[in-house]
């Protein structure tokens, strides 16, 4: 299930991420598919990527709100929630585990032999703080004289867009060299604290930082897709809590919010059924 | 295939609603304006410029 999960992972990269005309180009794709939400954390501004980033989509709706507002425009941001909330109703952090290429590449450097760390339980409150304060209000209520915002978590924080189109942008078009300045560094900086702490510790960024992991993790406990706990097979062996990635110890919190749903508790631990796949209510084990 | 029978409305009820979000969305005119930013490279957002 382990393969077939990476191979899923692979198939999403690909799909949301499937221009590969760039390099004659020297552009972003600009197709009609960029009207499509990207379930995972996915920049837009990179060249290869084919769907809208829905936090880059947020915070450039909300950061133009009085703009737009003035020139007659209603974008208050519902469709890029709605299809946010529609992915999040539907599977939660599934999304995390099988469909991000951020998280797939998280994934990739933690398996570099090194030292393994646990990550500190309390920095996962953190990505909250993030999505609230970098993703929605900043974006919102911080503005210039010309009443415009400035998004937040893009420009300041966010390392998928340093690694996908930060990067690729200034191989692609050198002459923007010129104008790069602390920005970039700093964005540099925040990239390579995660790609060295990925090696580490599993998945630091999706644990501390993601607001769109914090945004689909507010529906795991009533998304339609998720792992359910059978109280009556469980023996508390706690053979689930060394396999996960997220050291979330199922069997005491099936609907934790950490839960990216990689089903290896299902498949690789447990050997007492006491963990099924449920769909609107209706368990699957894991012979199906 | 084990079938326990208690159907959950919570999902079907957020699905509704984010449904019905995205149909606001949808009716002003939005999905034209995410494709119009999403066209453009906002170089400030990747740390450039």
């Amino acid at each position: 299930m382990e393969t077939v999960r990476k191979l899923i992972q692979t198939l999403w990269f690909f799909l949301v991420n499937g221009f590969w005309g760039f390099p004659m180009t020297r552009n972003i794709y600009q197709g009609p598919l960029k009207v499509v939400c990207s379930p995972g954390l996915n920049c837009y501004s990179c060249s290869a990527a084919t769907t809208y980033c829905p936090l880059g989509s947020l915070q450039q709706l909300l950061l133009g709100i009085r703009f737009s507002l003035e020139t007659g425009g209603m974008y208050f941001g519902t469709y890029v929630v709605g299809s946010m909330g529609l992915l999040g109703a539907l599977c939660g952090r599934f999304i995390c585990g099988w469909a991000c290429p951020f998280g797939l590449f998280q994934e990739l450097l933690h398996k570099i032999p090194s030292v393994k760390l646990a990550f500190p339980a309390r920095l996962t409150w953190l990505k909250y703080g993030f999505l609230a304060c970098f993703v929605v209000l900043f974006p919102l209520l911080l503005v210039d004289q010309f009443g415009l915002g400035a998004p937040w978590f893009c420009k300041y924080v966010c390392p998928a867009g340093t690694l996908k189109a930060g990067i690729p942008m200034l191989i692609l078009q050198p002459e923007l060299k010129s104008t790069i300045g602390w920005l970039y560094w700093n964005k540099i900086a925040i990239l390579v604290f995660f790609v060295l702490w990925s090696v580490v510790t599993s998945r630091p960024f999706c644990r501390s930082t993601c607001p769109l992991g914090a945004f689909y993790a507010l529906f795991n406990r009533h998304r339609l897709i998720k792992l359910k706990l059978i109280t009556e097979n469980c023996t508390q062996c706690g053979a689930c809590h060394r396999v996960c990635p997220m050291e979330i110890h199922f069997n005491e919190t099936p609907d934790s919010g950490e839960c990216i749903s990689c089903m290896k508790c299902m498949n690789q631990a447990c050997k007492f059924d006491a963990i099924s796949l449920d769909i609107a209510g209706y368990s699957f084990n894991r012979d199906i | 295939m084990k079938n326990k029978a208690v159907p959950r409305k919570g999902p079907f009820i957020l699905l509704t609603i984010f449904t019905m979000l995205l149909l606001a969305g949808i009716a002003f005119e939005e999905p034209a304006r995410v494709l119009e930013l999403a066209k453009a490279i906002c170089l400030s957002c990747i740390g450039i410029g």
